[in-house]
């Protein structure tokens, strides 16, 4: 009790130490890397100094590659992540409602999703080429199935006896699913939706690692080969940063879309 | 603008848990006058709910049927509204966009609905919380929230069920007194399940008893009491004579 008003307070007369935080823990984590470095614990092509990750960098940003690559990463993980979401969630719903769908559907399903995909990427670049099909492929597949399963989910969530009042008002099928469903499954679908956002960067680079000439995780790999390590960590500094860039649009989708949870829950606790 | 239901040898059969067939109420038999304020009471599971579900168009009866001005309730009418035994509210939903729902649904204009609602509010004592979420709101006034859902529907017909069960005493005698001065100026027919016996003699014209499952009505008790009534109206003799028949039939229900 003492201490949780202690850090109450604290918080409140420093607001930016809070903010500031993070950062910091990047910095600490930058100089222990430099020290590393410096007292050459590790050869270099293991562990290379930030300073030459950093010029690797602006080099490969300069000469327009490391551009190119993102563009092709992020152009099929768009395309993945969409396809994966509406055919998740048209899928989930249509298997929410239809509980014979269910039973037919549920064993194929179980199947595929507890199987990774990098085990059946390699058959999925045989059928769809070495183009960008296979990578929007691995990607809407990563996708498909966390969203298929919280649409089930949501859907089911949604009170029935919210149902038997938009029965009651002789609501249309139309405005059941946009007025009642969507709205109470929302919480669920933008939790499907966090987690699909981030497994769709995952879903492309799989498809790249096995077959591409083009992309970062085509990159990854192309670095590696020719042990150009520093270029294997900007590629992959660069996956991170799109992952947290989707993550963090996620979020503020949530924040505005379920601005009503956290005004209610305010109320509540007092 | 109101309406008479003619309830015929009505019966609900549901599955039970095992498989087998559960009677949850009927036969019931009755009808009602225009603009008759009708309260229905019996031990709880006997089947008050389903009767005003099927009252509803909701579900239909096992057997037997139920008439509106003539016409089979088959389905939902824009003429009847229910009332749930919770609130039953949109939780991301302002108080405003829930109390209009049912315009919204109708298709009504996002302004005139706005406007029907807001006019609606102050009546109900919600004026301020227009732009709140149910989450903000008391039990009270989440109930109040659900009253107006209903009272904007402007129906022939009010189906309440336990409205107030989930009150303080205080806050519901204030709710029911609220709920009565509305009544007055519409006289919609009103079919209210309660358990407070003193309720349901202090706002009907007539009182129900229903027997135990599957219910049938045992008792059908009339209330003479001038109105408009007073909430002292209930230290009365002639109150607790009628407060005393209705409690002597649910005992032997
Ligand atoms: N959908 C249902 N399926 C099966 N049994 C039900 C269902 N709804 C209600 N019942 C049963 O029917 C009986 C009457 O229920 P209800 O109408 O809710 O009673 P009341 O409102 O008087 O308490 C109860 O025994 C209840 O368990
Ligand atoms: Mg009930």
């Amino acid at each position: 009790m003492q201490i949780t008003m202690l850090s109450r307070q604290v918080n409140l007369r420093m607001p930016s130490s809070r903010a500031l935080a993070p950062y910091l823990g990047l910095l600490v984590l930058l100089l222990l890397w430099e020290l590393i470095t410096r007292l050459k614990i590790y050869p270099e092509f293991i562990i290379p100094p930030p300073r030459a990750v950093f010029d690797t960098f602006v080099q490969t940003l300069l000469d327009g590659r490391l551009w190119t690559h993102t563009v092709t990463t992020v152009g099929q993980m768009g395309i993945g992540l969409f396809l994966g979401l509406v055919a998740g969630v048209a899928l989930g719903y249509l298997i929410a409602k239809n509980h014979m769908l269910e039973q037919m559907l549920s064993p194929i399903i179980v199947a595929i999703q507890s199987t990774p995909v990098v085990a059946y990427a390699p058959l999925l670049v045989i059928w769809f080429g070495t183009g960008p099909t296979s990578k929007i492929v691995t990607c809407m597949l990563t996708v498909f199935f966390p969203m298929l399963t919280n649409t089930v989910v949501g859907i089911r969530s949604v009170p029935p006896s919210l149902r038997d009042l938009m029965h009651s008002l002789r609501a249309t099928r139309w405005q059941m699913f946009t007025r009642l469903e969507v709205p109470a499954a929302m919480p669920i679908l933008l939790g499907g939706l966090k987690l699909s956002a981030t497994l769709s960067v995952i879903g492309v680079v799989v498809g790249e690692f096995v077959s591409a000439n083009a992309g970062l995780g085509y990159l990854v790999k192309l670095a590696r080969d020719s042990y150009n390590t520093p270029l294997v960590m900007v590629a992959v500094l660069m996956l991170a940063l799109i992952a947290r860039l989707m993550y963090g649009a996620v979020a503020l989708l949530e924040h505005r879309l379920l601005a009503w949870q956290s005004r209610s829950r305010r109320q509540n606790s007092l | 603008m109101t309406a008479s239901l003619a309830v015929r040898g009505v019966t609900a059969v549901y599955t039970a848990p095992n498989g087998g067939s559960l009677p949850a109420l009927g036969p019931v038999t009755f009808t009602t006058a225009p603009s008759e304020f009708i309260t229905l009471v019996g031990p709880s599971g006997c089947g008050k709910s389903t009767l005003l579900r099927l009252l509803a168009g909701l579900q239909v009866p096992t057997k037997g049927s139920i008439l509106l001005d003539g016409k089979p309730v088959t389905e939902p009418s824009p003429r009847v509204a229910i009332m749930f035994q919770d609130a039953n509210l949109m939780p991301w939903r302002t108080i405003i966009d829930n109390v209009a729902l049912p315009l919204e649904l109708a298709g009504i204009s996002r302004d005139e609905r706005n406007r029907t609602a807001q006019a609606l509010l102050p009546q109900l004592g919600l004026e301020e919380f227009a732009p709140a979420y149910p989450g903000e709101l008391s039990g009270g006034m989440a109930q109040r929230v659900a009253l107006g859902r209903v009272l904007i529907q402007r129906p022939d017909v009010l189906l309440l069920d336990e409205p107030f069960g989930a009150l303080d005493a205080l806050t519901r005698e204030q709710v029911s007194a609220d709920l009565m001065s509305l009544w007055t100026q519409e006289r919609q027919t009103v079919m209210m399940v309660t358990h407070d016996i003193n309720e349901a003699v202090w706002l009907s014209d007539r009182v129900l008893v229903m027997s135990r499952r599957p219910g049938q009505i045992i008792a059908d008790i009339a209330v003479p009491l001038p109105r408009p009534r007073v909430l002292a109206v209930t230290y009365s003799e002639e109150f607790g004579h009628i407060a005393q028949r209705v409690r002597a039939n649910i005992e032997r229900a």
